[in-house]
């Protein structure tokens, strides 16, 4: 029983931060408590939400993936510069995507072929995907299309009330984030990837494709990340090889702050969705407060990183000695 | 790691060496082929003034981490925050300079006082808390250009003391003063490592830690040392950056330089998962990187792409030094399993 609780006490700590941050905000300032905050939060954060999909699949596999900005950016940049050569903009998107996963399969293989550190190869995907950015076009590359100016932002965005629109960023985060809790929870690939997290050794010895579970689960990440520079060119109509620097960072924080455990095996898909809110949450009330330098946001999500992963140490310091006094009895 | 440990012990010290030296080699002879007046020195005005000259004086900056680097990995740690750390303590030490009547000397203290209690920090959180060094690193990396922010008030802050500036631009026996700070850090911390049992701990500890604290080594207290030494280097190499453009910038101050100082490591001979560290492989690498970088900038390659060359590098190292990678080669070669 106290194992079953304990699996669940991170994100109900992540969910009290999450309503105590928004209620904070409602009772502070008096636009917060409207639909429009709700929606900017889920929009405005869609792609770090999507980034950050890609990054809990691979920490919960006991890995860790620090190209994921940089391959946003690529990717941003591949679908402007393939747009402007007048690629039909789902084409572009496609060969985007594939480009993404193909990526993420070959750091996979490195990580997995070769018994690489994860963090080093993916260190130098970082490098080499921010290179390969700037090689396709050296600076910020406006989308002129109709299809990413008019029929994204217009068309395919929902009008909740005469003022709000949900937009259609927002739309892809929530898919994405379904369909990965889909395969997390509900499928074999997930239960993989929680076994390789828990403890590899165990995993081959039980039977497990270890390898490519792994490797599929990289070029997984290099999928969403890729997905991620697809929304962000939606969302910003431009591909930009020097933009999200430091996104995989923010990504990797919501994850813990989600209440993954960063040695893998344990976590939710929920809890980095929650995660990302509070991140943004955090950013909302900055801006609201508009006085205040905006480094906090950085400040307070790595004092949050650190309370959580303390919070992760706690528990498993005590549901282990209750673990381990119950054998003994 | 038991396959390297049953391995004879052929290494002396310069044996490490090799393949850093042979790929540091290798780059300059195709700019001695290829990049006209690569090795062109001059001595103008009692300094000494060329490319080389400035592939030291730029690498010093990595180079003083790559030392601090060295100890963390060869504890199987990781210390991402040098960047952050070097940024906050060129933050101290601008801000504090500008104040009337403060004698540089207790501005250099307080920067890397500050810089060695971020050490502490880190090394607080790995042995107290125990958390991952990846992650434990990786808070003040994203916290520490914050911090530096809020030191210097969101503005880049400049100061023109002669003293301070001299730290990055001055001479010393017609040298760049930051290569004479490099080499004489090189030689406290061989001196620190190697001419007592710090450094055997140190590898002990990184090979098992376990192990280490039943044979009476305290192992947390030797993971503590080298992150609050990591820290120290980050400072000095911080007040260099600040020094050398004379100014505090928090936002780009040893900004990845924290990836050049792992990758110095790396190619230096030290493997990540630890129990090992070549300081001399480390500033080998860290000038075989500062090489690589010149030559590019030198063969008009964009700053921006240089990253791409760079991680090729990466891999190519990671791969060499990887069994696995030796094993599938030799049997290639052999024509069956090695």
């Amino acid at each position: 029983m106290t194992r079953l609780n304990s699996k669940y006490i991170p994100l109900i700590a992540t969910a009290l931060v999450m309503l105590g941050l928004y209620a904070i905000g409602c009772i502070l300032y008096r636009n917060f408590f409207s639909l429009r905050v709700v929606v900017d939060l889920i929009g405005d954060n869609s792609f770090l939400g999507i980034a950050a999909v890609g990054a809990t699949l691979v920490i919960l596999s006991g890995g860790i993936d620090l190209s994921v900005g940089s391959v946003v950016a690529f990717s941003s940049t591949l679908i402007a510069t393939l747009v402007r050569d007048g690629a039909n903009p789902i084409i572009a998107i496609l060969v985007t995507l594939l480009a993404g996963a193909v990526f993420g399969g070959l750091t996979g293989s490195l990580i997995q072929l070769f018994e690489l550190p994860p963090f080093l190869v993916t260190l130098a995907g970082m490098f080499l995907a921010r290179g390969l950015g700037f090689i396709l076009h050296p600076q910020s590359l406006p989308i002129k299309h109709p299809f990413f100016l008019h029929f994204i932002s217009e068309n395919l965005s929902l009008p909740l009330n005469e003022r709000v629109n949900w937009p259609f960023t927002a739309t892809c985060y929530v898919v994405i984030f379904l369909i990965a809790v889909l395969v997390a929870h509900y499928t074999k690939f997930g239960r993989y990837v929680y076994a390789v997290g828990g403890d590899e050794h165990s995993a081959k010895l039980m039977g497990l494709p270890v390898g490519k579970t792994k490797i599929g689960l990289y070029s997984v990440s290099g999928f969403c990340s890729a997905l991620a520079g697809v929304v962000y060119t939606f969302y910003t109509q431009q591909g930009n090889p020097a933009s999200c620097v430091g996104l995989e960072l923010d990504a990797i924080a919501a994850v813990v702050i989600g209440g993954t455990l960063l040695s893998g095996g344990a976590g939710f898909m929920a809890g980095t969705l929650m995660g990302v809110l509070i991140f943004g949450l955090i950013q909302t009330l900055i801006t609201f407060q508009g006085n205040v330098n905006s480094w906090w946001t950085r400040i307070v999500v790595a004092v949050l990183v650190l309370l959580f992963i303390l919070l992760q140490n706690a528990i498993s310091l005590i549901s282990g000695r209750l673990g381990s006094s119950k054998s003994n009895a | 790691m038991a396959r390297e440990r049953l391995q004879p012990s052929k290494n002396a010290w310069w044996f490490s060496l090799i393949w850093p030296v042979a790929a540091l080699a290798l780059l300059l002879l195709f700019n001695l082929l290829f990049t006209p007046g690569f090795f062109h020195i001059e001595f103008r005005e009692g300094y000494l003034y060329g490319t080389l000259i400035d592939i030291l004086n730029h690498g010093s900056k990595v180079i003083l981490l790559s030392l601090g680097m060295a100890l963390v990995i060869a504890t199987a740690g990781v210390d991402l925050s040098v960047g952050a750390v070097m940024a906050i303590a060129g933050s101290v030490a601008a801000q504090l300079i500008n104040r009337p009547n403060t004698p540089l000397g207790a501005v250099i203290a307080a920067a890397l006082v500050v810089a060695v209690i971020c050490g502490c920090w880190n090394g607080m959180l790995v042995t107290l808390f125990r958390i991952q060094p990846i992650v434990a690193t990786l808070i003040l990396m994203v916290a520490g250009r914050g911090i530096a922010q809020l030191i210097t008030e969101g503005q880049i802050v400049t100061f023109t003391h002669p003293g301070l500036t001299f730290v990055g631009n001055g001479h010393f026996l017609a040298l760049p003063f930051p290569i004479v700070l490099a080499l004489g850090m090189l030689g406290i911390t061989v001196l620190i490592t190697r001419k007592t049992a710090l450094g055997l701990f140190i590898e002990s500890v990184g090979d098992n830690a376990t192990a280490s604290t039943f044979s009476g080594i305290d192992a947390r207290k030797i993971k503590f040392f080298v992150y609050l030494f990591s820290g120290l280097c980050a400072g000095i190499a911080g007040l260099v950056a600040a020094s050398n453009i004379r100014c505090a910038d928090a936002n780009h101050a040893g900004l990845f330089l924290e990836l050049d100082a792992i990758l110095a490591v790396v190619v230096g001979g030290t493997s990540l998962t630890g129990g090992r560290f070549y300081l001399a492989g480390a500033v080998v690498g860290a000038l075989f990187i500062q090489t690589l970088t010149t030559t590019m900038y030198m063969r008009n390659v964009s700053a921006d792409v240089a990253p791409v060359p760079k991680a090729l590098a990466i891999i190519a190292v990671c791969l060499l030094q990887s069994p696995a990678f030796r094993r599938r080669l030799t049997s290639t070669f052999r024509g069956k399993p090695a």
